[in-house]
């Protein structure tokens, strides 16, 4: 076990990972002796091939199918299929109709990162999981004080572990429920959840009344109150592992590298005009951008378009370079890329998987920096993380119930029937590591409700206006481009379309799991979760034989896989897997 | 006192389950998009916890083994339920598939769905795990459209043979019980149809109902013998000829695209999850989701029905005709009796004696 060669590496894997949406294989290389990861693959297992069967299909029935991509997030889809369809339709649905479409993303927001915050991800800090992991962080659990405990009640974080037990733990339970909540919240304004039945481009169908905002209005005041406990318990939990495990701000730690698409349309900037893009890009409630080692390069939603690349690398395809160019140029007399969404054919080609050559179905899309001439593997930070750095960064919002500071975010919540007015902030973090990404998804569920706030105002505006027309008429024309950007509740997502004859020519929606969950691009470079998880230290108590993988498994899931949306990652672990001593040093490509 | 050791006198009410304890497998590697597992996170009639924490009496011991739900981290620690119920060790089991079949049979290598790693190295088809379980189960789910008959993934163009459990199982399938497929079609399924449903077989596997009663599709019957049309709460408008225009009209709106009349599905009726929501009812046309049909019968979407086109001209002149009658009625209804005034004189048809002489009137 010499430090160089002789290394004695364990082939770990996890196959399928629970707790995530979807199918995702992780397979890792394991050093026990410096308890750390030296290798790590994702992989992916499921095709379906939505690009391939929405060829020739109406373009008005996009939002319909694409929803379907996702089991979750359906809705961030439809939504995104609609900005697209709007821009290549030429329509822009009356302000209502955005306001009703902001209220249930917004919903969206605040489900999705309930549910999977403190019912999947919450699991691998809950009692039962501490407990056989790492005793020791347990026993100094119970000893420490919780310093939010007069807003959740809970005294130690002991206490907090506990009430995350799997069906069991009280605050398991009231979590599972406030998801339904915020779900009922979701179908008042799409319908129907998780694929809406609602939205169509143009507008929507759902009739705006007094009592449909009065509805919504009283179930988002129980939610409020309920970030008002949430946000405090997790950061006591969060803090705790910090101070608990000196070092755990490394696991999961990646450069910081994030994308955000934004998210919330304000109808007095939008027209869905490609044109007027990069200025209603940057009046959206949840501002786009990209941040590069802390430094925000751009909030240009052209810029971002533009610079998107889908490289195959370790994937099933076959390239499609030298075959049809859809789209030469965008609207702007702007040069698009043949590896650009617009231009991609996909072409599947199943076969055996094989970790040093390719081994998923998830492609690896990639942002081309232009000043750097490096081909960014941008990750969303679980998307609640990608979205807090740009907005506080870009400093654009401020909604009153929002404000971005610069260097925070100041999310302000009225009083509720049991708790005084608070207004929390959520600070720019030093790492994009794991619990960052975890502690920003709390923090994103407070701005959403924040958010939802203001947007019920401008919806009762228009009510008590007597703008009440929710959707407005179109054509669709013979030949057309459009794209949509949004943030599916895991991150940045992005549809691209093209009309030729009145009829689907092409379709590539990028969401945010093949961002994080790709392969080792054609560059050689590994996707986020691949990044995140090699070279990263280990905590977990257990040796080899009970090793459970906790650390790897809580930095893939603060990424928020789902893998519906495409990705797979094969973690390395279980007892049976197959258990290689490899003398091989240097076992990584 | 032997206080602790008293045997309540109810307790003769309560009936041990026939069969005491059963495992759900749920497979959610289909082609699918998990969008059922994450429905039936919102059922409340019955909860998943009700049913995990035997929160309904007379019920056997149900042992959930879910991928989105599990504590287990994944890989093989994940897998022991389902290799145990393989090699026959964990009977009686249920399993619930959720995501279309795709065609595996179609390319020489290679996947296009799978989970788990076999002893080569090399993925297993989510085919395998079902050939492998179908032997002993007791019973076979498929939950959503998916599942049950092909959905969106098997639509016209799709590349990977995409069918539904029956297709790929044969019609005629019936488990060692004698329980055909149970079909919960949907996309996504109503949440607490396919609780109710769950329910309805743990009652027949406690000894307390009888065969459950399935459609020709497969589906419950209680559940899907009515159009979303007889239970919409807009059938009135369509009944009086009185079709919305635009999105967004509070009125029938068939013209636009709404399959309803034809569709059966329950969701107009009973809300897409706790009684909110739907689809006609509240907007959103009806697109067919429940139906083996769907999608490719319904597409375009936002067309008109061809055979609505029919239907709602041959209800236009009695639609009319009984909307300007109502309308009359109505106008009629909407006014007060015209006893019902101040002043000095009572014209209600009581003659008072008692009141006192107000002097000539």
């Amino acid at each position: 076990m010499s430090a160089s060669n002789g290394k004695e590496l364990v082939e770990m894997s996890w196959d399928p990972i629970t707790r995530i949406v979807g199918s995702l294989g992780i397979y890792t290389k394991i050093d026990f002796d410096d308890r750390r990861v030296v290798e790590c693959h994702s992989t992916s297992s499921i095709f379906r091939g939505y690009s391939i069967f929405m060829k020739g299909k109406d373009p008005r029935d996009a939002h319909f199918i694409t929803s379907r991509i996702c089991g979750i997030c359906g809705d961030n889809h439809a939504t995104c299929a609609n900005y697209a369809q709007n821009m290549a339709f030429g329509v822009k649905p009356p302000a209502m109709a955005e306001w009703i479409v902001n209220l249930g993303e917004a919903a969206e927001y605040m489900f999705d990162h309930n549910l999977f915050q403190d019912n999947l991800v919450g699991v691998d800090y809950c009692e039962k999981m501490v407990r056989e992991t790492n005793p020791g962080v347990w026993e100094l659990a119970e000893r420490t004080a919780a310093k939010g405990a007069e807003l959740h009640g809970f005294r130690t974080i002991a206490e907090i572990m506990r009430s995350l037990n799997p069906f069991e733990g009280s605050f398991y339970k009231e979590a599972l429920h406030m998801s339904r909540v915020a779900r009922e919240m979701f179908c008042l304004m799409e319908g129907r959840h998780v694929h809406p039945s609602t939205l169509y481009p143009g507008g929507v169908g759902t009739v705006p009344t007094h009592q449909l905002f009065t509805d919504y209005t009283v179930r988002l005041m129980r939610y409020v109150e309920f970030m008002k406990r949430v946000v405090p318990l997790h950061d006591d939990l969060f803090d705790f592992f910090y101070e608990a495990l000196p070092g755990y701000e490394d696991v999961g730690r990646r450069r910081i590298l994030l994308g955000c698409w934004g998210a919330f349309q304000d109808p007095s900037a939008c027209d869905f005009r490609y044109e007027n893009m990069s200025h209603f890009g940057r009046k959206m409630f949840v501002t786009p951008g990209i941040v590069v080692d802390g430094e925000l390069l751009t909030t240009d939603l052209v810029e971002i378009n533009l610079g998107m690349r889908i490289l195959l690398g370790s994937s099933f395809y076959d390239d499609w370079l030298g075959g049809e160019q859809f789209v030469k140029t965008d609207p702007l007399g702007n040069r698009v890329d043949p590896r650009h969404p617009w231009n991609q054919t996909t072409t599947p080609r199943p076969q055996k998987r094989d970790f040093k050559d390719k081994y998923t179905w998830v492609m690896a899309p990639r942002w081309y920096d232009e000043r750097s001439g490096e081909h960014l593997a941008l990750d969303s930070g679980g998307g609640a993380l990608a979205r807090c750095w740009v907005t506080a960064l870009a400093g654009l919002v401020d909604i009153g119930y929002v404000k971005a500071t610069g260097h925070s975010l100041k999310i302000y919540l009225p009083k509720t029937a049991s708790l005084p007015e608070t207004e929390l902030e959520w600070h720019i973090p030093r790492f994009s590591n794991a619990l960052e990404r975890n502690r920003a998804r709390s923090y994103f569920q407070a701005y959403s409700a924040a958010a939802a706030l203001y947007f019920c105002e401008r919806a009762r505006d228009e009510l008590y206006a007597g703008r009440t027309a929710t959707w407005h008429d179109f054509k669709v024309p013979d030949e057309g481009v459009g794209c949509g950007f949004h943030e599916a509740v895991r991150g940045m997502l992005s549809h691209h379309l093209v009309i030729r004859g009145g009829k689907i020519a092409n379709y590539h929606p990028y969401p945010p799991t093949p961002w994080n969950a790709s392969p080792r691009d054609s560059f050689g470079t590994p996707g986020p979760y691949e990044d995140a998880v090699q070279n990263m230290p280990l905590f977990e108590e257990n040796g080899r034989e009970q090793f459970k993988g906790v650390d790897i498994m809580r930095t893939v899931r603060s990424f928020d896989p789902c893998l519906p949306c495409g990705v797979h990652m094969y973690l390395g672990g279980g007892k049976e897997l197959l258990v290689q001593h490899a003398p091989r040093f240097g076992a990584h490509k | 006192m032997g206080h602790e050791l008293r045997v309540p006198h109810g307790r003769a009410s309560q009936r041990e389950p026939a069969i005491p304890e059963i495992n759900v497998l749920w497979i959610t590697q289909g082609l699918g998009c998990d969008g059922d597992t994450i429905a039936v996170t919102a059922a409340t009639q019955p909860s998943l916890e009700d049913i995990v924490l035997g929160a309904i009496p007379g019920l056997p011991k149900v042992n959930l083994y879910h991928p989105v739900l599990a504590y287990e981290q994944g890989g093989e620690d994940f897998l022991t339920a389902f290799r145990k119920a393989i090699r026959g060790e964990l009977d009686p089991y249920l399993v619930v598939v959720e995501g279309s079949i795709p065609n595996e049979k179609i390319k020489t290598e290679g996947y296009f769905a799978a989970f788990g790693q076999g002893d080569d190295g090399q993925p297993i088809t989510t085919c395998q795990w079902i050939d492998d379980l179908l032997p002993r189960t007791w019973a076979m789910v498929a939950i959503g459209t998916c599942a049950a008959y092909g959905g969106i993934h098997a639509m016209a163009g799709n590349p990977t043979g995409a069918m539904g459990l029956r297709d790929y199982l044969g019609r005629d399938w019936k488990s060692q019980a004698g329980i055909p497929i149970v079909n919960m079609p949907g996309c996504p399924v109503q949440p607490d149809n396919f609780m109710e449903t769950l329910l309805y077989l743990l009652y027949q596997l406690a000894g307390r109902a009888p065969m459950i009663p399935l459609d020709a599709e497969g589906r419950p019957e209680w559940l899907f013998n009515a159009t979303v049309h007889e239970g919409c709460d807009r059938g009135g408008y369509y009944e009086q000829a009185d079709f919305a225009e635009d999105y967004g009209s509070p009125k029938c709106i068939v013209k636009l695209g709404c399959w309803g009349p034809v569709v059966q599905c329950n969701v107009g009726k009973r809300g897409a999850m706790a009684g909110i929501g739907g689809c006609p009812n509240v907007g959103g046309i009806c697109i067919g989701c429940t139906m083996p049909g769907f999608p490719d019968k319904f597409m375009p979407f936002m067309n008109e029905p061809p055979g609505a086109i029919m239907s709602s001209s041959a209800v236009g002149m009695y639609g009319r005709t009984v909307r300007a009658l109502r309308s009359f009625t109505r106008t009629s209804l909407n006014r007060e009796p015209d006893w019902r005034a101040p002043g000095p004189q009572l014209t209600s048809g009581y003659t008072p004696s008692t009141y006192g002489d107000r002097g000539p009137r």
